[in-house]
Formats: structure tokens, sequence, C-alpha cells
């Protein structure tokens, strides 16, 4: 048999290669573990790299408070079916400090509902290596980003001194008190985690397949009144819409697109056909445009 | 530009019909990576950025961005400035400057790519080196105005240093030329005289124009004297490394055991060449034990056949010792095992490389810590010439010997980019300061096993009724070595020791008659009288040696050979001046005059020692004196 590996199995076998290199390496490794598409696919990818062993490391899910209730319920469905070990990460005192998505602006909210608590988890766990979801084909600050991007011990990233990556020889190596955040999948692009998700059946969150929901319109976004808690303006009414989601974010900030697509193939289709990137219906990443940037030196993903 | 177009709506036309046709055709495309060399002049990044476009990797809300970013900060006026486009982090896009290398994504009907960007500024070597370690295929961009320039000769040198094979001259802005055959030709010839100099043995040049769209992904009629392939066409059809890789003899660096309970043990990792069946007998090296692979167990079931590229977990009918680092390979062919190579270093950090000292290296799987000795000589990147060098610096490439502190299983680079290419990490700041390829091991006796003796040293030694030694005498040319080794060993013969002296002229006229004097020669002369010194004290002499033996780090290499304490360092220190001054041979003469090349103290160095066990100053002592003085500092030799 002499075919050639396909591009899908080039890039699990990338991906698998990373996440056995950080097991053999790190002390303590976590997985963040956001419940979206990307997240599915790398847990996957963890089940086949260390099988027929368990995952030999956590989940850890920054959870806003503001998560959308279908991907919760898909997170703990997971979980007991494949008996992973969660770790919760949140904002306890989020009410208290007054901070929601409506009220609070994007920059502020981010900080107190994700960036913060995700530092204090990693912290107060003792992680040393932290698996991400993110691909270098999303945003232009992450086509540069490393596979093993090194963190000082208060989790900040310094663009400027990153360590070469030459090969598939990654450096591990850290001081006390400094961390990695690892991204086996930095080489997939959109197209090839929908792909993977059809061709190895992942389950996902349902979200992403159109469904009818309870939606209102704000400055061009579709926004699903998920629970109760949704502040509606004076005069806004609930109206039900066809949708589905390209990412997963909070659910009052998280855009929806209008959609008929109810299966895989159909997603694809669309996404093939959309003129749209993907974060575009994320407000966190809007502003100016290296706003991701200055998110990752202050700790988020 | 319309025939683009075009392909582009059949795509769409395709997916919007039968979306389950085309993914299906997807799922068997196969992957490219490529690098990119040359600079924004060389119209590098509007090729890219028409790449991306044409395979529609823009999207609209992307491209309004890079709008709206070009007439902020861009450097065309009004125009798409594609380089924003590559470019990712805002301190160098103020700067104007990029630090890194980007990664970027498209795809075409058959095959999916993965180009890494370079920016073509003179800091470069770090950055494109990095992007060339995973290419599989690189575009040299010329602009079709300039022909082959220095820079040119330093991206193809840099590729063929890091092993690309395939090499696509593309030569670019054909329609600011007008499409002139002779003009292209012409590019092609000087490139290939070039191209043969440094070993590229074959490279395919395309007349392209990135910003016109021509012979990027269909045949121009502007270029009809032209008949090879579209650069489109190239990449999606040239032969990636993985297939050729899987006709090599079996290699599993091990990344991880797998040891869920007692009744499994599995050996995880990455084949790096060859292919594996059950069946198959494997040795685990540097150990050597043997044993059967039991089964091949991934998530989706046991596999009949395994191959190289992908990430495996193998069982083994015996329980062999097998961990981390270590590497399975086909029985009758396994890779070698050394602790001594020459290399190609890149070196990448701020700090200068320094001889001698430990650093971490990683190759595959394997850590150890290993030394890098002075360069034998530095590589100029644009002009290829070899320069003696002492250390090397960021962004500066050498060719150095290095020793790990124990062996290694390795394969020479330009076989096997897994097993011979190296990172070295700075043991305090934990950064990766260099990036190597081992090219050959300096141990000739990979394959030779210890065999053990029953009389041992210990035994040849309490026969003499003494404790072996090897007096390692070291200083300048006429600093008075030989005369006064010779005058030791006649006092410990009157004192019934059993000895032997080792002198350089002597050796060099018999056992090292083959070496000459260049720094690689004067490593190997001391490496082979080390040896042998090392064979006198293990049969119970005191091993007496004269000879220059200027470098540390022989010195060291020599002293490690030996249990500790048996190797003496004596420094015969005499000042240049004096040595010059008394010159014996006339040496000194001839050096000065040109005549005598690598003369050490003249064109070449000599480094002192730091912490000999014993110094003679032959200005304030004669040479009875100093051996006398020697005598008393090693007896009673027990």
């Amino acid at each position: 048999m002499t075919r050639p590996l396909t591009h899908l199995e080039r890039l699990e076998a990338e991906s698998i290669h990373i996440m056995r290199e950080v097991v053999a390496e790190a002390t303590k490794p976590v997985m963040l573990y956001s419940v979206g598409k990307d997240s599915s696919v790398m847990l996957h990818l963890a089940r086949k790299a260390f099988h027929p062993g368990p995952i030999p490391f956590p989940m850890l899910h920054v959870a806003s408070g503001w998560d959308f209730q279908a991907l919760l319920d898909h997170r703990d469905k997971t979980v007991e079916e494949y008996g992973l070990e969660l770790i919760v990460a949140k904002n306890e005192h989020a009410e208290e400090q007054g901070i929601n998505p409506f009220d609070t602006g994007s920059a502020l909210y981010s900080q107190a509902q994700l960036t913060d608590p995700l530092k204090a988890a990693l912290t107060e766990h003792g992680f040393d290596a932290a698996f991400g979801g993110g691909r270098r084909d999303e945003e232009k600050a992450r086509a540069k980003e490393r596979v093993f991007s090194f963190r000082t011990s208060s989790h900040r990233w310094d663009p400027k001194n990153q360590r070469p990556e030459l090969w598939n020889i990654y450096n591990a190596r850290k001081n006390k008190g400094e961390s990695i955040r690892v991204f086996p999948i930095s080489n997939w692009t959109e197209l090839d985690i929908w792909q993977y998700i059809m061709a190895e059946n992942i389950d996902i969150v349902p979200l992403y397949m159109s469904s009818p929901q309870p939606t209102v319109e704000r400055e061009g976004q579709i926004l699903i009144v998920d629970d109760e808690r949704f502040r509606l303006e004076e005069g806004e009414k609930p109206v039900t819409r066809n949708v589905r989601f390209r990412t997963l974010g909070c659910y009052p900030l998280t855009g929806a697109t209008e959609s008929d697509a109810t299966d895989l193939s159909k997603i694809v289709q669309e996404m093939l056909l959309a003129t749209g990137s993907e974060r575009q219906g994320r407000a966190i990443d809007k502003g100016e445009s290296a706003s991701m940037e200055d998110k990752k030196q202050e700790g988020y993903f | 530009m319309t025939d683009q177009t075009q392909s582009n709506f059949q795509t769409e036309a395709l997916i919007a019909d039968d979306i389950d046709a085309y993914l299906e055709a997807q799922q068997h495309k196969s992957m490219l990576r490529f690098i990119t060399c040359g600079s924004v002049d060389d119209g590098k990044s509007t090729l890219i950025g028409r790449l991306l476009y044409d395979s529609k990797m823009i999207f609209e809300d992307q491209l309004d961005a890079l709008e709206s970013d070009s007439k902020k900060v861009g450097t065309q006026g009004q125009e798409i400035d594609f380089a924003l486009l590559v470019d990712g982090l805002a301190a160098e896009r103020e700067q104007g400057i990029t630090i890194d290398v980007a990664y970027r994504f498209f795809a075409t009907e058959k095959r999916k790519f993965i180009v890494a960007d370079c920016p073509g500024h003179e800091q470069y070597t770090r950055n494109m080196v990095t992007g060339a370690s995973t290419a599989d295929l690189a575009i040299i961009l010329i602009d079709a105005r300039k022909g082959v320039l220095v820079q040119t000769r330093r991206h193809s040198f840099l590729c063929k240093l890091l092993g690309i094979r395939n090499i696509v001259l593309a030569v670019n802005k054909m329609d600011l030329v007008d499409y002139d055959q002779p003009t292209f030709e012409h590019i092609v010839a000087d490139y290939r005289a070039f191209a043969n100099e440094i070993g590229i043995e074959d490279f395919t040049a395309i007349p392209i124009s990135g910003l016109a769209g021509d012979n990027i992904t269909t045949n121009s009629e502007a270029t009809s004297w032209y008949e090879g392939p579209t650069l489109i066409d190239h990449l999606e059809t040239v032969e990636v490394s993985s297939a050729v890789n899987r006709e090599k003899p079996f290699r599993l660096p091990v990344q991880w055991v797998n040891r869920p309970n007692l009744d499994f043990r599995g050996f995880s990792g990455l084949v790096s060449s060859g292919t594996v069946r059950p069946g198959d007998e494997l040795r685990v090296l540097p150990s050597g034990k043997t044993s059967k692979v039991k089964s091949i167990v991934t998530f989706e079931g046991e596999l009949e056949e395994g191959f190289a590229g992908q990430s495996l977990t193998i069982t083994l009918e015996d329980e062999v010792d097998c961990s981390r680092g270590d590497v399975l390979a086909t029985a009758d062919a396994p890779p070698e095992v050394s602790d001594q190579f020459e290399t190609s270093i890149v070196w990448m950090d701020d700090e200068d490389l320094t001889v001698g000292r430990s650093y971490w290296l990683k190759l595959g799987t394997q850590m150890v810590s290993a030394t890098v000795q002075a360069p034998k000589y530095e590589i100029n990147v644009n002009t290829m010439e070899h320069l003696a060098a002492k250390t090397l610096q960021l962004n500066s490439i050498g060719v150095a010997e290095l020793t790990t502190d124990r062996p290694i299983v390795f394969e020479p680079y330009e076989k096997n980019r897994t097993l011979g290419g190296f990172i070295l990490i700075d043991k305090m700041t934990n950064r990766t300061v260099a990036a190597g390829m081992l090219h050959f091991s300096l141990r000739r006796a990979q394959n030779v096993h210890w065999q053990a003796t029953d009389v041992t040293r210990e035994a040849h030694a309490n026969l003499k009724n003494q404790a072996p030694r090897v007096l390692w005498f070291t200083g300048l040319s006429g600093s008075g070595k030989s005369t006064i080794a010779n005058e030791v060993e006649k006092r410990l013969n009157l004192m019934n020791r059993h000895t032997f002296l080792l002198d350089g002229d002597n050796i060099r006229h018999g056992l090292n008659k083959d070496l000459g004097f260049t720094d690689t020669d004067r490593i190997e002369n001391i490496r082979r009288i080390g040896e042998v010194a090392k064979l006198m004290a293990d049969a119970g002499l005191v091993v007496l040696t004269a000879f220059i033996s200027p470098f540390r780090a022989e010195r060291r290499m020599v002293r490690d050979m030996l249990p500790e304490g048996e190797f003496i360092e004596v420094f015969v220190d005499t000042p240049l001046e004096v040595a010059e001054e008394r010159d014996v041979k006339g040496l000194y003469k001839k050096a000065r005059a040109g005549d005598l090349k690598n003369f050490t103290g003249i064109d070449s160095p000599y480094e002192e020692p730091e912490n000999a066990e014993i110094r003679v100053n032959t200005v304030e002592m004669t040479a009875e004196e100093a051996a006398a003085y020697i005598v008393d500092q090693i007896m009673p030799l027990r």
C-alpha cells in the first residue's frame, strides 16, 4: 500500500505527537476545555493519543456564568461518557462586582470573567502546561504563535521573546512557576476541523446545527435569549429564527447566523460559501485590530 | 485573472450542488508544507496574498480590515498592502520589521498547503531556518529585472542546509520585462551555475507574475515559449517527503511509554521513516536488544501496517527495557549510536555560543548534555566563504564538533531529519539558542562492542607496582615541552617507574602522518594520542605526552577519557616572545613570513589551561629544575 497520508492524517499525527510530548515532559498538564468544536476535536485527539490508557490530565472549563445551557449540558454528558476529570473555573464574585455582559465593557468583562479565573485556576492547581485549541488560521496574531508558547509566572506572553521552534522538536524547559500554553491544533484550519468532525463522527454541541431559537437582533447581530437573565430592551420581543453558531462564547455576546443547515455537510457547505470569518460573531475580538494580541499578553488564550 | 475567477466559480458550483461529493473528494487531499523566500521587493507578499485570495482564504471582514489597515499604516498608498495580511504582531507592524515566521493556509482541489512566510530583512537566518525546518519545498523568488542577487544565494544555501529537496525558482514580475524569454533563460542559467556550486542538483524554474497572475494557476499566453507547469500545478503534484521516507528503514523515536495497567506496555511515537508490521524484528537503541512487534495499536484498532508520518503505539513480544529517548528500528539496519559528531550549527540567541559550555541537546525525543567545540569555520551565507571563527553569534552558521555526555541514537541529517536535527537549550535561561544538523560520527567504533578482559588495568598497574598517570604537557611551540618531558622520564626511570613518552614530532611521523595542521586535524591528532595514552595507562604505564594541544576542549576530551585523577595537565608556560626568540626549529620565522599556515600563537590560537594541575614557568626555571619540580608533584604514584 503506497497511498500518501491525507492532510487530515498528517494533522492528526502531528497533534498527537504534540500531546504526547507534553505529557512526557510536563509535570502537571491540563486541557483548556471550552466545549466548543475545537475543544471537541482536541479531546478526541487526546483520547487517540493515549489509547488504550485514559487521558492523563484533567479538563479545565472556564465558565463565565453566561454560557449557553446546551453547552453546559454537552460538557456534563461528555465528561460522564468518557470518564474525564473536570475542573470548572469561575469568577464567583462577578455579581457583587456588578460584572455582567450587558453593563460591563468587553475588555473588562473578558478580563474578569475569562482571563482572571483562568489564571487563578492555573496557579491554584499548579498546572505547568495547558493545552489550548487556538489555530493559526483564526487571526493575524495567532499566525505567528508557537505551538509551545512560553508564559511567565504571571502568565504573561511576550511576543518578542518567543523560542524558535524547529522541526517537530519542542523546548518544554521552564523555571519553577513558569508555564507553557500548548496549541496542538495550531496548523488546522476551520475547514479541517469540520472535515475531521465529520470523518470521525465527533459529538459536538447541538447549537452548531440549525435549530429554532428565541432571538433578538442588535447592531446587526442575532443573539439568542438563552435564559431569563437576558435583558430585553424596551419594546424588544424575542422572535423565533432558525439559527446556528460558528463559534460559542458567552451567549449575550455571541452572534448567531440564520441558517437551515441541520447537518454537518450543510454547515460545511455554508461555511465554504460564506464570506465572513469565524470570529466575526464575537464581540470580544472587535475594536483595535491587534486586540487579540493585547489580550494574549494579558494571559487570555 | 478571468480564468482563476472561473475556476473558483466551478468549485463553488460543486459545493453548492453536491456538497457530499465535494467533501468526499476533500478527504483524499494530501498536504504540502512550503516556504517562500524573498523580500517584499520581490513581490513575495503579493504572491502569497494572491494564493490566499484565489483560494478564498480571505474573508470579507478580513479584507475590510486589510483595506483600512492599508490606508492607515500601509506602504502602498491607497492600494492594498498585502504585507499587512501576512504580518501578525502589532509591535513589528509599527516598526515595519518582522521578527518571526508566519504560517498561512490555503487549499486547492488536490492539496492543502501550509506556507511558512519568512520576512526578508537582514536578520533573516534564524527565521528562515525555522520556517525551512518543516518545509517539503521552497519557492525562491527572483525579481526578473534584478536576476540572481546575494539574497537569492543566501536563501538557496539555507534551503540546501535544511535539506529541502524541492526547489522552485519563481522568476517573478515577468510582466515588467515584457515576458522576455532570453531574460528568463539568462536568470535560470545564472542560478543553475550557483546551485551546482552549493550542491542543489535540481530545481524547477517558472516564469510568473504574482501581480498579473501569469503561470500561477493557468498557463499564461504571454509566455507561450514556456512549456512547464504552472506554479500551482507543480505544488499540487510534487512528491511529499513523508511518501519518500516510507522506503527507508523503520525508525520510531519513543516518546512515551503507555502503561495503563500491568497487562499493557506500548511504545508511542511518530514514525520518522519506514514501515512496520506485526512480526517484524526490531532493535531497541542504544541498548541493542531485539524483539518482535506484537501489535500496532491505534484508537481505531490494530493495524496490519504502520508507516512514516503516523503517530503509533507498538507493543513487543518480549519484556525489553525501552523508554522515552530510545529508538525502535529495523533490527538488521539500525541507526548509529555515538557521542561525538561533526555538525552544522545555526546560532539563534543574542548571547554568543560559549565553546565548551554544557547545553541541553534535544534530538527527537532524546535529551542529553552537549558541548560544542570551537567552530572549525563560520560560513558567510552571502558568499559561501569559510571564515575563521572562535564562537558563533546570532544568525551565524558554523561547522563545529559536538560531544554529548552519553551516546545518542542518530542518523546523518541528510538521511533523516528527525534523527539528525537537534536544538541546543541554554541551561540557565531555558532559551532555544541554536539549531543544528548532525553530519557524521567522529567515532568510528559504533559497531564495535567492548570486549571484557580478565586481566584488569588494576592488575597491570599492580604488577608494575605503580599507579598509572598521563602527564599531559601543553604549551607553545618552543616552550620546552619535549625537553622537560624527556628529563622527567629519565628521572622516573632512575626510580624504576615504567614510563613511555609520546612526542609530538615522532607521532606525526607515524601514527598521525596523515594529519595536517588545520583545526580539524589538530583535534583528530589529539584524539588519537588521547586514545593511545589511555591504552598505555590501562597497561599500567606512566605516560608522558608532549604536544602543543592548543585547545581546551581537546585536553578536556582526553581528561574525560581517563579515570578521575589519572590525567595530570602540565602547563609549560612560556610567553610567546620568549618562545619566538628561542625559535629552536626556525618555525616562528617561517610563520611570520607567511610560509607556514595555522601556526599556534601566530595565526592559530593557543588556549591557556585554566586549572592545570602543574604549571612550570620556563623563564624562571631551567628544564632540570622544572622536571624535578614535576616529579616532586606526582610522587609517590600511588
